[in-house]
């Protein structure tokens, strides 16, 4: 089995399924990256209406070309099927959002369960019209690479390919219109027609994704790799370029994972990769990780512990919290038998003394800027210039000495 | 409309109509809470929780399933909320991440165990099996009457009235506090009603509304009367209470409507087999809704000029 990884990592376990991993961390590039800007305009799950609105459209167009005696499983045709309804339904999506009260998450629940209701009478009525084109749409549902067909694994490579030089090529204007609409408006940018282009791409991405994750799950690939770039970062740029990252990434470890032993559907693969890339991040992301969020929850503790175990030094109480304690012995600030050292004793008299400080401080500058930085843990010396200090100073009176 | 109807007819018409009244009703208050997506979510996380269920126990029996289905339900809720919060990332995208990532989960343990021997499949768990759950030992309307009859009716059939009364009971009992956290939240609050178990009430019974429909209709027909219905039902009035008396018309008319249109409308148009009831109620209530969007008396936004 590991052999049977690497060969597939290492694009060795044959030539269409190293042409379909290729085609998922393309597919999954342009979809990190491409609903990055979906994802910043908190639009996150129009997509799912977009996927599953694309059901009825590959039902159709299998009827069409079936009545005019093509091939019914003809990939770019089911496609083509699939990229209308979906428009249709995005169109609807915004038109029931714009035109009637209804907010926009309903409208995208609606669209979402009735194209799907009706593309899934579509495929009963394909199940029983054509025996002998047992057709496997349901294919569509979660994706399958097992009976890929070359021309297919191609159409979905050069189709990731086109959809990332397109973002490529949009990046900078998209990402204007993500953030500032009115900006941007004024910046000569037609907010309409971003607007229009990023639903567009969005809408390639899923229909290539159909045949690869299914149209259930492509809403993945579409929001799980901003999200997860997001926690990293806090500048645009840089979410684009790990988004397109993690869905490339993951695109290309759950192909290959699911070529490398059998019942690993590659749809679901692709989208635990991106999951468990996403669960990493959120532990370990610094800033908004959870691991990260523990340390600064630690430090600050540590902080007032120190804080207050200093000013019960200055004022000779008796100190019995154990932390406390913990953290002056650990900065030799007080002995074993909790007598304070002579550095322990330096640092509470001029931890006494900012409070003094602060305390006056905060009588004499009123404004904000000074009173509203006190917290007890900000030194004085953040806020205030050495020459206000001395002012204070000698209005306190010389410093009185520890015991 | 004889003996036929009754043994092939008559169960799947009433589950069907309670499975889109028993979505309905919560759906109304989702719908008002701006949180429609819900529904969607649920359908989906009640996948891998019906998987694991089964895994657990090896069979497919009614209790563990649901069971399974519901936590399942309910880790997804506590998981959207905790990356929500941990990570502050917006809700929606928050619920994508979570309700896909199941679903995946699901799909993946289902492929990876053995349910040859069971009836338990992504396909099934989709569009249900409506047109199957039928009356075996109806001999006629007079069936109704004989208790030996009555015990033989598929169970599929109490599950779902059951969960529908309950649901009803549950919207009565608590309407007004309802009512208030969903128009006014902050101003329920003040008066003393406990807001926040409130919500996550209803994530619960919407919750408790779709596993029970899923098992006998499947999720298309779950998430579309959670909104549907409601949704067109918006556009008809401003009272809830009348609201909520319209959604139940519309979930009722696209049960009825879309059950007889499956079954009997390719049989009209010359086609000898019938096509998926629960694909064909989801796109009746989809048509509803649609000449609501078109024509109802309060489809426009307060202010919004008629016709801008």
């Amino acid at each position: 089995m590991p052999s049977l990884l690497l060969d597939a990592l290492l694009l060795q376990a044959g030539y269409n399924a190293a042409l379909v991993a290729l085609g998922a961390a393309l597919l999954g590039m342009a979809a990190g990256s491409g609903g990055t800007f979906l994802f910043l305009r908190k639009r996150a799950l129009v997509s799912d209406a977009v996927a599953h609105a694309t059901l009825p459209g590959v039902g159709i167009a299998f009827i069409v070309m079936v009545v005019f005696g093509g091939d019914g499983r003809n990939l770019p045709g089911l496609l083509l099927g699939s990229a209308v309804s979906a428009s249709l339904g995005l169109l609807a999506v915004q038109w029931i959002a714009s035109r009637t009260r209804l907010a926009e998450d309903a409208a995208i629940g609606a669209v979402l369960s009735v194209f799907f209701g009706f593309g899934i009478v579509l495929l009963t009525i394909i199940q029983t019209m054509s025996s002998g084109y047992q057709a496997g749409l349901e294919s569509f549902l979660l994706g399958s690479t097992a009976g890929m067909l070359f021309q297919d694994a191609v159409v979905i490579a050069l189709g990731g390919a086109l959809a990332v030089a397109f973002v490529l090529l949009l990046r900078r204007p998209m990402t204007l219109v993500a953030f500032d609409a009115g900006f941007a408006t004024a910046s000569g940018i037609n907010v309409r027609r971003m607007d229009l282009a990023m639903m567009g791409l969005v809408m390639a991405v899923t229909v290539i994704g159909l045949k690869l994750v299914g149209l259930i799950l492509v809403v993945a690939m579409l929001i799980i790799p901003p999200v997860t770039a997001r926690l990293w970062t806090e500048r645009t740029d840089r979410v684009l370029l790990i988004a397109g990252a993690v869905g490339g990434f993951s695109g290309y470890l759950g192909a290959a994972l699911s070529a490398s032993a059998p019942n690993l559907p590659t749809g679901p693969i692709i989208v635990l990769v991106s999951f468990a890339l996403f669960l990493l991040s959120l532990l370990f992301a610094p800033g908004r990780g959870v691991l990260a969020a523990l340390v600064r929850h630690r430090r600050f503790q540590l902080r007032v512990h120190r804080r207050q175990g200093l000013l019960a030094l200055a004022h000779g109480e008796a100190i019995f919290d154990p932390l406390t304690l913990t953290v002056l012995r650990r900065e030799r600030l007080i002995r074993q038998d909790a007598v304070a050292t002579e550095e322990g004793r330096a640092l509470a008299a001029k931890t006494l003394r900012d409070e003094k400080r602060w305390a006056l401080a905060r009588q004499v500058y009123q404004d904000e800027a000074v009173s509203g930085s006190y917290d007890g843990l900000t030194p004085i010396e953040s806020v205030l210039t050495r020459d206000e200090i001395a002012e204070i100073d000698r209005r306190l009176g010389p410093p009185a000495p520890v015991a | 409309m004889g003996v036929e109807f009754v043994q092939l007819s008559l169960t799947p018409l009433l589950i069907g109509i309670l499975a889109a009244i028993a979505c309905a009703l919560p759906g109304n208050f989702l719908i008002l809470r701006r949180q429609a997506l819900i529904g969607d979510a649920i359908s989906h996380v009640v996948l891998p929780g019906i998987v694991v269920a089964f895994l657990l126990t090896g069979v497919i029996s009614t209790w563990p399933m649901l069971l399974g289905a519901a936590g399942a339900a309910v880790v997804a809720v506590v998981l959207i909320e905790a990356i929500r919060r941990v990570g502050r990332i917006e809700p929606g995208a928050a619920m994508g991440v979570v309700f896909t990532s199941l679903f995946a989960a699901g799909v993946l343990l289902l492929e990876q165990s053995d349910t040859s021997g069971v009836h338990l499949d992504v396909e099934h768990a989709l569009y249900g099996n409506l047109e199957s759950l039928i009356w075996f030992s109806a001999e006629g309307w007079g069936s109704l009457t004989d208790p030996a009859a009555l015990a033989a009716l598929p169970p599929e059939l109490f599950r779902m009235a059951a969960a529908a009364v309950l649901i009803g009971l549950l919207t009565v009992v608590f309407w007004r506090p309802l009512k208030l956290s969903t128009f006014d939240e902050g101003f329920a609050g003040a008066v003393g009603i406990p807001t926040a178990a409130l919500s996550l009430g209803l994530v619960i019974t919407a919750a408790v509304a779709a596993v029970a429909a899923f098992d006998a209709v499947g999720s298309i027909i779950v998430i579309a009367m959670f909104i549907c219905p409601p949704a067109a039902a918006r556009l008809m009035t401003n009272r809830l209470e009348i609201q909520v008396l319209w959604s139940v018309a519309f979930a009722t008319l696209s049960a009825v409507l879309g059950y007889v249109l499956a079954g009997y409308g390719p049989l009209w148009l010359g086609a000898d087999n019938a096509v998926s009831a629960a694909g064909m109620i989801a796109t009746v209530s989809g048509l509803i809704l649609a000449l609501a969007c078109l024509f109802a008396p309060h489809r426009a936004r307060i202010g919004a000029p008629r016709g801008a």
